[in-house]
């Protein structure tokens, strides 16, 4: 790799690169995101290169592996251009029919194309997709559609031509200012706006400054930044090493999980690159500015992902929070001004610098401006990673863009914000995500997890869970955390095992506010919201399982217990066949009937109902 | 001896003494990286397979920290492990999207499968079974990590030939 220098060796790569695509009619890009790995792309990607020389189309057709296109459930995914047909569901063994139908008879595959779950028609261009119809790609720009292994591809889509301007036309100042006015706010949960954060590490005195990219993206449901790493890593650091020139740094750090293992190799790469083409580790641009970047891997705890545990985890020490103040930009990382942002902010960063803030903030809302990604998962038909402006109802999400929910079952509650984040019901669900409406019905825009659930989710034991997770994670540091949450875990547990006592509502709430009051992180500040926010739109569910001992949702095994209605049931034996110990009994076409004393509340047979005719029911009316 | 060497899992028939030969070269490679520690960890969990006690030792002596230090540090994370792991690890998701969509089950059906509870190894040491916080497939779920593999939507009926392939 020759050096990047100015701006015409940037024209030239990407004219190099421009005209080497050009050369080809199609380009397939399949994405190879972890989702689509782990539902067997790299079988897919093999086969499709054989098959494209047995059909003789490999002169013509250029494959291109990129990061997430998005649609996870639908995976393996591949999108043929310049035409834009979408192809889902591939198998190595779909393949020949695919292309021989789409290249050779000038055919669209239907059958292997999106279908809408709701009309039963096939959508074969992927802009007319209700998935990506209502999307604005901006922090995501180029994943899933460009080769993320290529610094070439990336300068092709004008990548580090931002850097290059901030660096021979912009004073760090400006580079801030416009940040500033851009409004943006740290994407990670805090929503601590960015700018006001760069001006204090721009001000800070000292010799040495750090800026740490969050890459520990620990919360329950969220995979946004790992999509962003693995899809567009060249962004990433380009975002880097622009906040790097605005506050000072001459050293940068990216936090990245141990779980990511391919997020990792992919930043490691593109930063091998970068560093090969004089973008970093040297002085870039022939200007006076210079900056290095490094990768700390995690080592699996959650906490870390809190600032300055993260801190005390690139130090090398146990990851147990620091006391604030002082903050970060005053003395952070190694006792130097520290800035810390979360991959999803850095990755807004070019787009605002090149296109200027104007631009940025024709999306979203005036107090919020811009977009957002979720990552869309739970009883969802579309899960997968969405950018959309902020302030998009929540209903539009769901439904329009989620598909709904799978089995057309009615929505209950989307839990939003991970751990640290509260419930949406269905009676909000006009609500615009935006941070300021969304504290007011109790909940956070966290970092972008997104979970729709159903009415068998039942909202105690998701309490529960999330309980569980943050008392697991706890650091102990502080008295608060480390004991009240495990005080409220044994509350909830007793709940849900329908031993609650009449006044551990009030006991949860109010530990659950000490908690909040106390707690010396934000881990600890937030641990009590999901049971507060359940509590607040579910407190029925609570009284069930204390006063009735009954899970209305039928999730809570040791008070529930399946029975099936007789006259409902038109004996199609499938529960029996799902029944994994042989509790259920009944000939064909006759109402079956289900053992209490054999049944284990596995509810495999309330799944596999096609006609609903299994109920949950309380425990103690059959078996006393 | 480039790091990627030294850290390659794939030296299993090394004799503890070249095992820890290995581990010394990496604490001198890593010697003048602020805040090494972690990721000294890490490559010696690689190398050794865990932590165990005697290793700790090792690893403070050589780095001219206190063992306190170090100990503190393997505690503290749940990636370090101090006893002997299985040749491979299967990891159950256990994150918000994949507990929604029934990783409980998954649970027992792994256990049940394995004769082993969460956070041990099988009797033949093939195998440690383990939760694992999110692992970031959630479009997927309920998925499971065996080692760096993924498999995605997992059901207790696809267990069996999940274990088979290892």
């Amino acid at each position: 790799m020759t050096k990047i220098t100015g701006l015409s060796d940037l024209t030239q790569i990407k004219s190099a690169y421009l005209d080497e695509m050009g050369q080809y009619e199609h380009q397939i890009l399949l994405c190879a995101g972890a989702g689509c790995i782990s539902c067997g792309c790299s079988k897919v990607s093999q086969q499709l290169t054989v098959e494209l020389q047995e059909l003789g189309l490999e002169q013509r057709i250029k494959v291109v592996e990129t990061g997430c296109i998005g649609l996870c459930s639908l995976g393996p995914v591949m999108l043929i251009l310049p035409e834009r047909i979408f192809y889902v569901n591939l198998t190595p063994e779909s393949l020949r029919t695919i292309l021989t139908s789409h290249f050779l008879n000038s055919t669209i595959a239907e059958k292997w194309c999106y279908r809408d779950p709701q009309t039963k028609k096939y959508i074969p261009t992927i802009d007319e997709i209700p998935f990506y119809k209502h999307q604005v790609r901006i922090a995501l720009e180029g994943c899933g559609s460009i080769d993320y292994s290529s610094l070439e591809a990336y300068v092709a889509m004008d990548g580090y031509a931002t850097l290059y301007k901030a660096l021979t036309s912009m004073t760090p100042q400006q580079v801030i200012d416009e940040v500033k006015a851009s409004t943006l706010r740290g994407r990670g949960g805090g929503g601590f706006p960015a700018g006001v954060k760069w001006q204090a590490g721009r001000d800070a005195v000292g010799d040495q400054k750090y800026i740490v990219c969050n890459a520990d993206e620990g919360d329950p449901g969220a995979f946004m930044d790992r999509s962003i790493i693995e899809g567009t890593p060249h962004k990433l650091i380009e975002g880097i090493i622009l906040a790097a020139y605005a506050i000072g740094a001459s050293h940068g750090y990216v936090y990245i999980r141990a779980e990511y293992p391919i997020a990792v190799n992919r930043l490691s790469a593109a930063m091998d690159q970068a560093r090969a083409a004089g973008l970093l580790g040297c002085k870039l641009f022939d200007s006076e500015f210079e900056f290095d970047l490094e990768i700390r891997i995690g080592a699996g705890a959650f906490v870390c992902g809190e600032e300055t545990a993260l801190m005390e985890s690139i130090e090398g020490h146990r990851g147990e929070p620091r006391q604030k103040p002082p903050l970060p930009f005053q003395a952070g990382l190694f006792g130097k001004p520290t800035i810390i942002n979360n991959v999803e902010t850095l990755a807004n960063i070019p787009y605002i610098v090149q296109n200027g803030a104007k631009a940025y903030t024709k999306y979203g809302t005036p107090s919020a401006p811009g977009t957002k990604v979720f990552a869309l998962a739970g009883d969802i038909v579309n899960a997968g990673i969405i950018e959309v402006p902020i302030g998009m109802p929540l209903r539009k999400i769901i439904f329009e863009i989620g598909g709904g929910l799978i089995g057309g079952k009615a929505f209950k509650a989307a839990q939003v914000g991970g751990p640290s984040g509260g419930c949406i019901t269905a009676a909000d669900l006009d609500v615009p995500m935006d941070y300021m409406d969304l504290m007011l019905k109790g909940s956070i825009m966290g970092s972008g997890g997104l979970i729709a659930m159903s009415r068998d989710t039942c909202m105690v034991d998701t309490a529960r869970f999330f309980m569980d997770f943050v008392q697991d994670e706890s650091c102990g540091k502080c008295v608060a955390c480390r004991i009240g949450t495990k005080r409220m875990l044994e509350i909830l547990e007793r709940i849900t095992r329908g031993k609650g006592r009449e006044d551990d509502v009030d006991r949860l709430i109010e530990v659950g506010n000490v908690i909040k009051d106390t707690a010396m992180c934000g881990l600890g500040q937030t641990a009590p919201n999901p049971v507060l926010s359940t509590i607040r739109y579910f407190r029925d569910e609570y009284d069930a399982h204390i006063v009735d001992h009954r899970c209305p949702a039928g999730n809570c095994k040791a008070i529930t217990i399946f029975e099936i209605d007789p006259s409902s049931c038109i004996g199609c034996t499938l529960c029996a066949r799902h029944c994994p110990a042989f509790a259920i009994t009944g000939e064909k076409k006759e109402p079956h009937v289900i053992d209490p004393k054999l049944c284990i509340s596995c509810r495999a047979c309330y799944d596999a109902c096609r006609i609903g005719a299994v109920h949950p029911t309380k425990r103690e009316a059959i078996l006393g | 001896m480039s790091l990627d060497n030294l850290t390659c899992g794939c030296n299993h028939g090394d004799t503890e003494e070249e095992k820890y030969a290995r581990i010394a070269q990496v604490i001198d490679a890593y010697k003048d990286k602020e805040g090494n520690l972690i990721m000294i960890l890490h490559a010696a969990q690689e190398i050794y397979g865990y932590l165990p006690l005697e290793l700790q030792k090792f690893i403070a002596l050589r780095m001219g920290i206190p063992l306190s230090k170090v100990y503190g540090v393997v505690g503290f994370y749940s990636f370090f492990s101090t006893e002997e792991r299985g040749k491979h690890t299967i990891h159950i998701c256990m994150g918000t999207a994949c507990y929604v969509r029934g990783a409980s089950k998954l649970v027992e059906a792994f256990e049940d499968r394995l004769y082993v509870k969460v956070g041990g190894v099988t009797a033949d040491k093939k195998f440690t079974l383990d939760v694992a916080r999110c692992i970031g497939a959630c479009g997927l779920a309920p998925a499971i990590m065996v080692d760096d593999d993924v498999y995605q939507q997992v059901t207790p009926a696809s267990v069996g030939s999940i274990v088979s392939n290892y």
